[in-house]
């Protein structure tokens, strides 16, 4: 057993699903957008500045990108958002419309 | 008891009649509107099937032991219970299933405790049977919408916590009794630092002379505050608002709104259905979530051939109101077999559940519009149970690991920290379409790569299993 190793303080900022693994590729970001896509999930790209990360509304980014499946074409878009707002979160959430509820958000690009 | 032939002078007779000449109808219509019941009698030897069906009509419902001349003032023919169909229970020659219906009539709107206490009242202590179980309850629609339910319900409750696409962590700190507020206002804040969403209160903290309630809402909520501040993430701790009056349980709930809490607790079957309702609508106005713990369950639940299921308590507090409510866990300590534990799942987040005798579940039961809760489970589980966990209870629950992160060899933070890594990578390969319970080890070995705080959780809990056999099997299982 390894010795007692002490867990710093303050604890660093976290963001929700998927936040204490480490950052997930390109790759990685590209299976959980088609995962939400192969539930026939709709995906909207929001992003904020980080000192407004804990807000329920972020800035939207364009409209929701309804019935969009093709995973690439969210991911263009989030990269496009990106590139605009390099000093801003972005993140990618995913809409059931019969459930009525946000079933998927992941923080796909965290400010530079 | 009997109303036939009543049109004619000279009707009322008085003495004892057989109940099945006035409660046992096999040819009876349902009605949409009706509440059903399915029991599970033992009948006193050489009482018929259908007498001890008609006796437990007649006893939950309009009947008493002998004819009185009061019955010819109503028209009991509509007022009455009838049982309308005997099943023979599998791998049990000396039990039957009785199906019973009532009109929706007997019942007071909104009220579950006056099902409860005609469904489950006298009829439970009656001599014609040895053995009685109210193994499920059909509240048809029209009932279910004279009753509040969930404050809020899962959806509403994600969005107020900012948490989507998982199951929400928790863990109940221990020990059980005895630490001071400041004390477990430490545990509370090292457990969220680390990562979890919840904490709880233990069903059993109330307001004992070393922690009075004040002082741990005091330092909880510091607590709480603190470690949201620090992680940037959404945290809550269940305050057991539980008290020995109604009065003094609102004032409790009044002061953990005032300090800002999200969720508040309450132990729903010692304290009764009326203090639920009271505080789940106390909830609802004041935009506070509600967590129920089950304490007193197994001494109804348990035992096979006598006392109320759990999935019907489980309804009952849907209609009652609550967020969270403690379902049992399958894999950890505490009992429950996974087909019914299934069931009593889907009896508290779906709109619809289908009968479905391999969950034990007896009746069609429509909910409508009622949102769904929470279903926790807590007792006994640690990071190795994570994957089968993520697939047995989907996003829609609550996990909670109480010795299974404070056990944790470097503390509560870090206990909290591995069990928040195993999950999110359970998540992940999920959604990565891996067989998390299949590939489990691999899962978890790959992901305490990078997190040593999982490693030695998974090192210290590698040999720990639960494998008693269930003593409460469904039916079926037991053929």
């Amino acid at each position: 057993m390894l010795d007692i190793q002490d867990y710093p303080g303050p604890a660093p900022k976290r963001f929700e699903a998927l936040s204490y693994l480490p950052q997930l590729s390109d790759d990685e970001i590209r299976k959980q957008i088609a995962y939400c896509a192969e539930q026939g999930w709709d995906c909207v790209i929001e992003h904020t500045e980080p000192e407004n990360a804990n807000t329920d509304y972020w800035y939207m980014w364009k409209l929701p990108l309804f019935g969009q499946r093709d995973v690439d074409a969210i991911l263009a878009e989030a990269e496009l958002c990106a590139r605009q707002h390099p000093e801003h979160h972005v993140r990618i959430s995913a809409n059931d419309r019969y459930r009525q509820v946000t079933a998927f958000s992941l923080v796909v690009r965290r400010a530079a | 008891m009997g109303t036939q032939g009543h049109n004619q002078p000279g009707a009322y007779k008085a003495g004892v009649k057989e109940y099945r000449e006035t409660y046992w109808e096999p040819d009876y219509q349902v009605k949409d509107s009706d509440i059903l019941a399915c029991f599970k009698v033992v009948p006193q030897p050489g009482v018929p099937r259908e007498e001890a069906a008609a006796a437990v009509a007649a006893e939950s419902s309009t009947g008493t032991w002998t004819t009185v001349w009061t019955d010819l003032l109503t028209d009991l023919e509509y007022y009455k219970g009838r049982a309308y169909r005997i099943e023979d229970v599998p791998g049990d020659d000396n039990a039957f299933y009785a199906f019973i219906a009532y009109p929706i009539d007997l019942f007071e709107e909104g009220s579950v405790v006056n099902v409860i206490t005609s469904l489950a009242g006298n009829v439970f202590g009656f001599k014609a049977v040895r053995g009685l179980r109210l193994e499920d309850i059909r509240f048809p629609l029209h009932y279910v919408l004279t009753c509040g339910g969930p404050p809020h319900g899962i959806t509403v409750e994600r969005d107020i916590l900012n948490k989507y696409g998982r199951p929400l962590l928790g863990c109940t700190i221990k020990p059980k009794l005895g630490l001071s507020a400041k004390n477990y206002g430490r545990a509370v804040y090292e457990a969220l630092r680390g990562g979890l969403d919840f904490t709880k209160d233990d069903e059993n903290i109330n307001s004992q002379p070393f922690m009075r309630w004040k002082q741990r809402f005091d330092f909880v909520m510091e607590a709480v505050q603190k470690a949201e501040a620090e992680t940037g993430e959404r945290k809550g701790h269940y305050l057991n608002v539980t008290a020995g009056t109604v009065e003094e349980m609102l004032k409790r709930a009044e002061y953990a709104k005032s300090l800002g809490a999200r969720i508040i607790m309450h132990d729903f079957l010692t304290a009764g259905f009326t203090a639920n309702t009271t505080l789940a609508n106390w909830c609802r106005d004041n935009g506070l979530l509600l967590h129920i713990h089950r304490a007193l369950h197994a001494v109804l639940d348990r035992n096979p051939n006598h006392g109320i299921h759990f999935r019907v308590l489980a309804k009952m507090l849907r209609l009652s109101g609550g967020d969270h409510m403690h379902s049992g866990t399958v894999v950890g300590k505490l009992e429950g077999d996974r087909a019914a534990t299934l069931g009593w799942i889907d009896i508290m987040r779906d709109r619809y559940i289908k009968e479905d005798r391999s969950r034990g579940i007896f009746f069609d039961q429509d909910f409508g519009p009622m949102p769904g809760l929470f279903p926790v489970a807590s007792g006994g589980i640690h990071v190795w149970h994570m994957p089968a966990l993520v697939s047995i209870f989907g996003d829609d629950s609550v996990l909670q690991f109480g010795g299974g992160t404070l056990g944790h060899p470097w503390g509560n933070a870090a206990g909290a920290h591995a069990n928040r890594v195993a999950l999110e990578a359970c998540v992940q390969a999920r959604n990565e379409g891996r067989q998390r319970e299949r590939e489990a080890r691999d899962i978890l070995t790959r992901a305490a790569k990078n997190s040593p705080e999982l490693a030695v959780a998974m090192e210290t809990w590698k040999e720990i299993k639960f494998d008693f056999d269930t003593v409460d099997k469904l039916d079926t299982a037991n053929a």
